[in-house]
């Protein structure tokens, strides 16, 4: 029934026995053991899941997890430089007050990673219209923009 | 640097600094939030993410069929006999009823002999992980005996005599009340504008993103049970916990690891609490139990349903002389804090404008809909919908600014209303120029294009109440500070941090207290065991709160310290200021100690350096002295103070989709001191968009049969980031000199103006009004239809 898989989480790889009905939101979280990856919602809607797939953000709740087999993934915890500072886009979510409840952090986070990677220069609307996937109940949104934004900008006086 | 820098009238002219218990060093500051880089890096650990040695998986089998029934049978052997399966709990192995309000608590761990709404829990399982737990679930076998459903509460009222949801409500009414104050009917001879209206508010949820969860741990050999749970009352939760299982308080403590939002939903003990303890008593241990989001949008009660009759009267100037207000509240099936928010929309009538004579009749009547409770800004946002869109009609009879109408009727610092509520400090007035200022509201207002609109609306709400929700005398919030040499300073209070930011705004209190900074206070809540005494997260009552209790033992540590310093620099203790990590003379410079010094020598020669505030609000109602009456109305609506707010909405309509856009909000905000301006903000911020989901698309939705249509974010509709307006807010310059360190409310307050604020704006943009939320694009196209028809004429020639 199980079978075992190859998960590249972060740099470290995982074998881990998995049923095909297993989410992959579920075997980061109970059988890898990181839980900074959250399940808000089950269905795909809220965004809190949120994983890189080889760089692609995607909803860790709705993915099978044997399908992600070989797959290089970066979660949360993955996010902070190889020091154990703050990514760019992590302190400039602390600073600009883009966190309350922290809930839905992880996967803003990781769809905001997705985004500059794609676009480094987003507009307002491309930062709206990528970020839609993903629901904040406590800021309103206004903050995780602006912590994008900043986030941005600094990435980009690092490039150069 | 904090906004609070540029304020330069908080130096005030003429008294030395370190009198001026205005001038804050660590209060005002926009620091980041002190569990934000846990946050951050996924390292905060929330309930579902724990995971205790021998831990096992609890899971609620829920009914399906029907919404209101009698439980014949259940029958949980075959779920027994599943492998991995070790126990099965039904709701009359732990009967006790609960409920956050004592008079009124209905409810049981799970229910017991029959089933009051779609999805409520009949039994339970304990396996060996979730997926054999779900499995058992499906194999328990309940058989029902269906019961007529109710779903509206005037049928509720109207079929009571065929049909009765609770046995000691025979009139299915959890409770009715009416406040009369003046003389109604006669104020009413005497206006000259009179309007009637009748409003209906729709019924949102909170959407906390995290799901609730609870661990609980029981242990057999000293009998002591811990529960770590995703709640916002863990002093409530700890007492009903009590209850249920009967078991002392003492032999329970209650631990909040971080919690993901609560926003009201999270104000009451819940199903998977008493689950995870029962069963982890019954098999010794430790039980996990985290809902679905179906399982939360069962459980987790939502805003109420208001059906509002309104009358409201002006003089010829334009003075409110009486306001007559009918509300029949959804109460849904269990009572929960049901009488609470009753009174509350009772209360909402007598501010933030005068209101001489007041009446209100508020029924709350039982449904088979999931149980409805405390929402953000709980039994204000219906009747301030109510009010502030009468007032924006009134004007216009008036041919007068909806602006001049709320600025001539707003109330001002020291007033009492007829029902004796007391407002020691307001900017009111102040939030409505502002905002009607920054955004241009009077050169737009009615002179916008077609399908553009603006709209204005005020609000207010409670900064904490005045009782405990049962009787009790004690104090609301202790604190105790520790000072040493190990630890730095520690603030241990058990309130709950939800993700508003408590513990960033308790560390500034305790800091700008003590005369250090902010990065030396540690912050310990959220523990029963712990913390001194707290309430809980609601109400809007803990900035206030625990920043007096703060205060008080703040004080007695720096008096031990003073009187230390003082004998080391051989001048008088009272004579020195704590402030910036150092002790000092007010007079001579040179007596100047460093503060860790004088802990370190304080330490040494007496001991731990330990001191406990607490904060009792003042109270306003209770016995009439001279009529030995009880005063009408109890205890709902006093506070120690109220925060003001005022939202100006400018709206886009689209005419062919019927779709709403909320194009940008200008917000102004009487929060008082505000201790954190962004965390300040950011409460704002996240109000107007909260509230905004409700006016224009949030709404759980049921069938015939009262089963829950769209228990899922996927087909209820939240605001996302492409539906988020423009917001522009302002803190207007405040301090309550009767409040701690001058502070308000802002985490409620703010909710209140926006239903009206974008109902006004549409009748801007379209002509149209509506007395319903969540206003959705069919009723904007309906209205649209039919407005079209009136102007063209039905053809008949009444044209």
């Amino acid at each position: 029934m199980k079978q075992l898989i190859k998960l590249e989480i972060n740099g470290r790889v995982y074998d881990v026995p998995v049923s095909p009905r297993d989410v992959l939101a579920d075997v980061i979280r109970k059988k890898v053991g990181l839980t900074g990856t959250k399940k808000g919602c089950g269905m795909g809607d809220c965004g809190a899941c949120t994983v890189l797939v080889e760089g692609k953000p995607i909803l860790s709740c709705i993915t099978l997890a044997i399908t992600c087999n070989g797959k290089k993934i970066t979660t949360v915890e993955g996010l902070a430089l190889p020091d154990g500072q703050m990514h760019p886009i992590q302190e400039a979510f602390v600073n600009q007050g883009a966190i309350q409840c922290g809930f839905c952090t992880p996967g803003m986070l990781m769809s905001a990673k997705g985004l500059l990677a794609r676009n480094p220069k987003p507009s307002l609307y491309d930062i709206k219209h990528e970020m839609s996937g993903n629901i904040c109940r406590c800021t309103g949104f206004k903050r995780i923009i602006e912590a994008i934004e900043v986030a941005s900008e600094t990435m980009s006086e690092g490039v150069k | 640097m904090g906004a609070w820098d540029q304020r330069e009238n908080y130096v005030r002219e003429g008294k030395p600094s370190y009198l001026d218990e205005r001038r804050f060093t660590q209060v005002g500051r926009s620091v980041p939030r002190i569990d934000g880089p846990a946050k951050a890096k996924g390292e905060s650990i929330y309930t579902a993410d724990m995971v205790l040695p021998n831990m096992v998986y609890g899971k609620i089998k829920r009914c399906k069929e029907y919404a209101h029934a009698k439980i014949k049978k259940i029958d949980c052997s075959k779920a027994l006999a599943l492998p991995g399966v070790l126990a099965v709990l039904t709701g009359d192995e732990a009967p006790n009823k609960w409920g956050i309000v004592p008079a009124s608590a209905n409810e049981t761990a799970l229910a017991v002999d029959k089933v009051r709404f779609y999805g409520e829990g009949v039994a339970a399982v304990a396996a060996i992980d979730e997926e054999t737990a779900e499995a058992a679930c499906d194999l328990i076998e309940v058989e029902y005996e269906p019961l007529p459903v109710l779903l509206d509460p005037f049928e509720s009222m109207a079929r009571a005599s065929e049909v009765i949801i609770h046995e000691n409500a025979p009139d299915n009414i959890m409770h009715k009340g009416d406040q009369i104050y003046g003389d109604v009917d006669k104020a009413f001879e005497k206006c000259e504008y009179i309007l009637e209206r009748e409003f209906k508010t729709g019924r949102p949820q909170q959407c906390y993103i995290e799901p609730m969860s609870a661990v609980a741990s029981y242990d057999t050999q000293n009998g002591l049970l811990r529960l770590w749970a995703s709640s916002q009352v863990p002093h409530y939760l700890h007492r009903q916990m009590s209850i249920v299982l009967e078991m002392p308080m003492s032999k329970i403590r209650v631990t909040l690891p971080t919690v993901g939002g609560g926003f009201g939903g999270k104000g009451e003990a819940a199903s998977s609490e008493f689950v995870a303890c029962l069963l982890s008593r019954k098999l010794g241990m430790p039980v996990k139990v985290t809902y679905d989001r179906d399982e939360v949008f069962f459980t987790s009660k939502g805003r109420h349903p208001c059906y509002m009759k309104w009358k409201i009267g002006l003089d010829k100037d334009g003075y409110i002389q009486a306001v007559d207000f009918d509300n029949t509240l959804d109460k849904g099936a269990y009572a929960g804090w049901g009488v609470v928010v009753m009174f509350y929309t009772a209360s909402m009538v007598h501010l933030p404008y005068k209101v001489p004579n007041a009446r209100t009749h508020v029924r709350n009547v039982y449904t088979n809909k999931p149980t409805t409770g405390a929402m953000r800004g709980l039994g204000g946002v219906q009747p301030r919908f109510a009010m502030e869109c009468m007032l924006d009609e009134l004007a216009e009879m008036m041919g007068i600014s909806p602006y001049e109408l709320k600025m001539k009727n707003a109330i001002e610092s020291g007033y009492t209303a007829i029902n004796n509520m007391y407002t020691p400090h307001t900017e009111y007035k102040k939030c409505l120029q502002t905002a009607v200022e920054k955004s241009g509201y009077l050169e737009k207002h009615g002179k916008l294009p077609f399908g553009k609109g603006i709209g204005l609306a005020g609000g207010y709400y409670i900064t904490g109440t005045a009782y405990t929700l049962y009787q009790s005398y004690k104090p609301h919030t202790s604190v105790t500070i520790k000072v040493d040499t190990e630890g730095g300073v520690t603030v241990l209070c058990a309130a709950a941090e939800i993700g508003q930011g408590c513990n960033t705004v308790m560390a500034q209190m305790a800091a700008e207290a003590l005369g250090v900074h902010y990065e030396d206070v540690h912050v310990q809540t959220g523990d029963t065991e712990i913390g001194s005494f707290d309430l809980g997260s609601f109400a809007s009552r803990l900035t206030y709160g625990s920043g007096y209790a703060i205060r008080e033992a703040a004080k007695e540590i720096n008096e031990k310290l003073k009187a230390m310093a003082g004998g080391v620099l051989g001048c008088r203790a009272d004579q020195l200021i704590i402030k910036d990590r150092k002790i000092y003379s007010m007079f001579e410079p040179k007596f100047t100690i460093d503060w860790a010094t004088v802990v370190q020598k304080y330490v040494n020669s007496v001991g731990a350096l330990i001191a406990t505030g607490h904060f009792s609000p003042p109270r306003r109602k209770g016995i009439d002295i001279i009529t030995g009456n009880r005063v009408q109305g109890a205890n709902i609506g006093h506070s120690p103070t109220f925060g003001f707010s005022c939202q100006v909405h400018e709206v886009d309509v689209d005419v062919e989709t019927g779709r709403v856009y909320v194009k940008k909000v200008t917000e102004a905000g009487d929060c008082g001191t505000a201790v954190n301006p962004m965390s300040v903000d950011g409460q704002v911020e996240g109000s107007i968009v909260f509230n905004m989901g409700a006016a224009l698309y949030e709404e759980m939705k049921f069938d015939a049969n009262g089963k829950h249509l769209n228990p899922n974010f996927h087909d209820y509709k939240c605001p996302t980031f492409m539906e988020m307006p423009d917001m522009d807010t302002n803190i207007v310059e405040s301090y309550d000199p009767t409040a701690p360190f001058g502070v308000k409310e802002t985490g409620e307050g703010a909710v209140q103006p926006t239903f009206p604020a974008i109902t006004n704006a549409i009748y801007d943009a379209i002509g149209v009004r509506f007395y319903e939320v969540p206003i959705t694009p069919e009723m904007i196209l309906k209205a649209l239809k039919e407005k079209k028809e009136k102007e063209a004429g039905c053809g008949c020639g009444c044209s």
